[in-house]
């Protein structure tokens, strides 16, 4: 099943709709690192709250998106990962280590408003 | 007690439906939305290990009933190249396929039993087992 991908402003919303198998991660990710680049996206959020499990390709995929876009210049936040799910990965030691996360979709487009303009606040 | 149940690995679109009749089996046999998703993710992983390294086998699971203890069995089966060094893949970080090798040693960790039967050229089976907690809610 493939990911829905919404443009909003400057960021792309991947709102995963069900459970996901290897196939469409991948596809999700190609989709993503493309139209990071076609839309000139400066944040992607990939929204979680409806899978029930998370194994490590699952991790894995989404940290390859997360460091992917970064090379082409967005800032991807990952929200939504349920409680049982966080307990879950953290006894298969699976960590994101390197990859934003927020509690929600608000959360997630805060922290990536406060990434801008920390951004426009350098320049 | 529900009946046994067996899923056929060939595919990555098998892996979801392994690990969503597992988790159902796990809600059916009394298991909490926590060990639901524990049980869930380690058949996820034992399937994913099959596809990569045997390319085809068979997932089985059933409940447990052990005196007052209940419980969920998930029995993992291929016909595959077989595990050189078990001791060896049930360490962390240790993969021949490239990737995160945490497949096996995190199944392991998820559950409360966990063997590995193997023999190369012939195949593998995981036998893997959770039992209900009770008494802390």
């Amino acid at each position: 099943m493939e990911v829905p991908i919404l443009k909003q402003g400057d960021y792309l919303i991947a709102s995963i709709q069900s459970a996901l198998t290897d196939a469409d991660l991948s596809q999700l990710r190609e989709a993503l690192v493309e139209r990071v680049g076609r839309f000139r996206s400066r944040g992607v959020i990939v929204d979680v709250t409806a899978l029930d499990v998370m194994d490590s390709f699952a991790v894995r995929t989404l940290r390859d998106i997360a460091h992917m876009a970064r090379l082409r210049g967005a800032e991807t936040v990952i929200v939504g990962i349920q409680p049982e799910v966080a307990f879950a990965m953290v006894q298969l030691g699976l960590t994101l280590k390197g990859v934003a996360t927020a509690l929600d979709l608000e959360e997630g487009l805060n922290f990536l408003n406060r990434r801008g303009k920390e951004r426009l606040d350098r320049a | 007690m529900p009946d046994e149940s067996s899923v056929p690995i060939r595919s990555d679109v098998d892996i979801v439906s392994a690990r969503q009749k597992g988790r159902d089996l796990a809600a059916e046999c009394g298991f909490e939305i926590g060990d639901q998703t524990v049980i869930a993710a380690a058949i996820s992983e034992i399937a994913r290990n099959i596809l990569m390294y045997a390319k085809r086998g068979e997932i089985r699971f059933r409940g447990l009933a052990d005196g007052d203890r209940q419980g969920i069995v998930v029995v993992a089966e291929d016909q595959g190249p077989g595990i050189r060094d078990v001791s060896l893949a049930l360490q962390d970080g240790f993969s021949t396929s490239g990737g995160l090798g945490l497949g096996l040693p995190g199944a392991k960790r998820l559950m409360d039993e966990f063997e590995v039967s193997s023999e190369l050229g012939r195949g593998t089976t995981i036998t893997m087992k959770k039992w209900i907690r009770r008494g802390h809610a």
